[in-house]
């Protein structure tokens, strides 16, 4: 049976009529945040730059695109149709009518759907492997700059320590199947997750150490999200059984996690050395404050703005080394459509095919230099101020 | 200075100590030590036979009695073999020792590859030259073009060709080396053909044909970065004092750039340099291993993927090495070249 191909033109219109739920959403909030962009601070600021606009607008649109895969991808991600077996672009699938927009893989599965597909799993692990390894970084950066002497040099060693272990060679050692037969990946997971419930409870409890009412429903707030999470995540034993997470997941996680926080905690380190010196911080300790307070509410609010800036990078590096993860085969299922696998299917066969191997390493591309633009337009942006 | 140095090479050697133990415990993991033992033997072997496979090479005995005999602070002991009684080598392929003695890193001796069947440092050393040929160049397309942009770019802050520049050193800093040597070797290999996307013949000979697509995809990535750098010195440097004090002598604006403001901006540039070799070190990895080029990288991909025990001990020593000693270089090179920096 001979496969029939659409024209290219039809192919493009056919990639920006798949993308209607995206272009909608798209057009909603940037409408929004362009008409109320006086009211909205630092974000609303972002879009008085063509950089910061089209930063927010690339990030925003793999957001959208992850959020709404299932109805922007025509096929299964995983699903193989025989006879499509390394189509070109457009070709049509007989049974459906559907088409191959991308053209098929060496597996025959489509690649457009794969490319959508694989934004879920960029999108889900690269911002929460940040959120944690900036909570991590926090933690410990604080206390390490704000006190200096042993505790200073105990974590800046170990810090250093991680960082230098070359990046591949960590993956290599950590993100092996054999490692989650041993207690290390969960061990790992049991420390780091424990940071965030760590640091809530000791911001409610310096801020509202007073004042119990409050005090006791944040704190019980955070233990039990916080302790529902924990069980989900580092036991996987939910009793609700809606948080779930794949033990390959859990260890590329961990890695990412262990991978980035020492980076996090250097620039903490350094941006609460420079603010202790000021005058705000010797007024809250003549005051009597607590130093833990005096760290979470006196110091970090104001270190946010080089911290957002480096949240948005990071999140772009992070996807980097899960590309990097995926392009050498490391955790991540081999049949799983995230953007680096599916760099090293394609990248093997570059002699014969090519148009597997595009899509993805321009998502992968367009996504981390929309956070690079994201990040340098903040960066100007609180600079003015 | 002296003492400075003195204590940074301290530092260095108790974080290799450290680094060493923690990839030697990963390494012998249990599981990695069974997948070894399935490798080395015959298909089909027993639970006992693999067992009593890593018992007589010398895998069984206490953790820090083998990290103290790869370190070479504990003496080797040779392996009975079990038929004749008689000490013998640990591997056949290698002149492991038959009486007790001091064979460990510090003696030389980086073990014996299990894959490779010889031993680590035949396998390890011609595999760094290949790196060190690919690096050299790699710098040598890298650090001018960066320098230069971010010169041009920081030069004017502001103006047309910062902005257009900045855009494009993000856009490189956005593209890792597994995208950026995909999309070249699709235009320069496939559509136009004037470029080879293997550089497995570039053991034998380097020539531009194979040799130029894993420069420029290892090169991408550090330009856009270093460049942002070099700018962001350069654009410190031209709002100094002394910089309108030239203009405003009447130096023209080309001669107060060159005299005036790049011996300045560039001391911070050489820091960052210094400090991207390990990310180069990741980036030669993936390099090696997309081109086929036989380097460090693909050596490392090697041993770890077919868990070559002293092979990857050998190369995550070599790897924290070169971190550690570009560390070093960037902190004394970086006091020597600014005279404001007084090393306390």
């Amino acid at each position: 049976m001979q496969v029939e191909y659409i024209s290219a033109f039809n192919i493009v219109l056919g990639v920006l009529a798949r993308f209607w739920p995206v272009w909608v959403a798209l057009a909603i909030v940037m409408g929004a945040s362009f008409l109320y962009k006086k009211r909205l601070g630092l974000y609303g600021q972002l879009f008085d730059s063509g950089v910061g606009i089209v930063g927010v607008g690339i990030c925003l649109f793999w957001l959208f695109t992850a959020i709404f895969a299932s109805t922007v991808a025509p096929f299964d991600p995983l699903a193989q149709v025989p006879i499509m077996k390394d189509v070109l672009p457009g070709a049509i699938e007989p049974k459906s009518g559907l088409i191959y927009l991308f053209g098929g893989d060496k597996l025959a599965r489509d690649v457009f759907s794969r490319m959508v597909y694989g934004s879920q799993i960029v999108l889900i692990i690269a911002p929460a492997a940040t959120g944690f390894a900036l909570m991590v970084g926090i933690t410990l950066g604080l206390p390490a700059g704000y006190y200096g002497g042993k505790i200073d040099t105990v974590l800046s060693f170990l810090a250093n320590l991680v960082l230098a272990f070359p990046v591949i060679l960590l993956f290599y050692l950590l993100v092996t199947p054999g490692i989650m037969e041993t207690p290390i990946p969960y061990g790992l997971a049991g420390i780091f997750f424990l940071f965030p419930i760590v640091f809530f409870s000791v911001l409610f409890w310096t801020r509202y150490k007073n004042r119990p009412d409050r005090l006791y429903i944040l704190l019980g707030l955070t233990l039990i999200l916080g302790g529902w999470i924990y069980t989900g995540l580092v036991f996987d034993r939910d009793p609700l059984k809606i948080i779930h997470i794949d033990p390959n997941q859990l260890n590329i996680f961990v890695a990412v996690v262990f991978a980035s926080s020492p980076g996090v905690f250097r620039i903490v380190r350094g941006l609460v050395m420079d603010i202790k010196t000021r005058d705000y911080v010797a007024a809250a300790q003549t005051r009597g404050e607590s130093p833990w307070y005096i760290m979470l509410w006196e110091i970090l609010p104001n270190a946010r703005g080089p911290l957002i800036v480096d949240a948005c990078l990071r999140i772009g590096y992070t996807t980097i080394l899960l590309g990097t993860l995926g392009y050498f085969g490391l955790g991540l299922a081999p049949e799983s459509p995230d953007w680096g696998t599916a760099i090293k299917d394609a990248s093997r066969l570059l002699r014969s095919f090519i148009h597997p191997a595009l899509p993805p390493t321009i998502a992968l591309m367009s996504f981390v230099l929309g956070l690079n633009l994201l990040a340098d337009s903040l960066r100007e942006q609180s600079m003015k101020d | 200075m002296l003492s400075f140095i003195l204590r940074r090479l301290g530092t260095m050697a108790l974080t290799m100590l450290c680094l060493t133990m923690i990839v030697f415990f990963l390494i012998n993991l249990e599981p990695n030590l069974k997948k070894l033992a399935i490798s080395q033997t015959e298909m089909h072997t027993s639970a006992e036979q693999l067992e009593s496979w890593l018992v007589n090479h010398g895998y069984r005995q206490n953790f820090f009695v083998r990290y103290g005999q790869w370190l070479g602070i504990v003496p080797k002991q040779p392996v009975t073999d079990p038929a004749t009684g008689q000490p013998t080598k640990r591997f056949s392929f290698c002149n492991d020792p038959v009486v007790p003695t001091f064979s460990g890193v510090l003696q030389g001796d980086f073990g014996c590859s299990t894959k490779f069947k010889t031993t680590v440092a035949s396998k390890l050393f011609p595999a760094l030259g290949a790196t060190g040929i690919l690096m050299f160049w790699v710098l040598v397309v890298m650090v001018p073009i960066s320098l230069l942009i971010g010169i041009l770019a920081g030069m004017r802050e502001g103006s047309r060709t910062d902005r257009t520049l900045s855009v494009a050193s993000i856009a490189s800093t956005a593209t890792p080396e597994y995208v950026s040597g995909v999309i070249f070797t699709v235009i320069f290999a496939s559509w136009l053909g004037i470029l080879n996307g293997s550089a497995a013949s570039a053991s034998q000979g380097i020539t531009f044909y194979n040799f130029t697509l894993p420069v420029m995809t290892l090169a991408i990535y550090g330009i856009g970065y270093i460049a942002r750098m070099t700018r962001a010195s350069m654009v410190e440097v031209m709002t100094q004092q002394y910089i309108r004090t030239a203009r405003l002598k009447g130096l023209s604006f080309g001669s107060v750039v060159v005299k005036h403001a790049l011996r300045n901006a560039l001391i911070a540039p050489f820091t960052v340099i210094m400090l991207q070799f390990p990310w180069l070190l990741t980036g030669v990895v993936i390099v090696e291993v997309m081109f086929r080029y036989q380097g460090f990288g693909y050596t490392l991909v090697e041993a770890a993927g077919n868990n070559d025990i002293d092979l990857l001990l050998g190369c995550s020593l070599v790897s924290v090495f070169i971190v550690l000693i570009t560390q070093l270089i960037s902190d004394v090179g970086y006091a020597f070249l600014n005279p404001r920096i007084r090393v306390q």
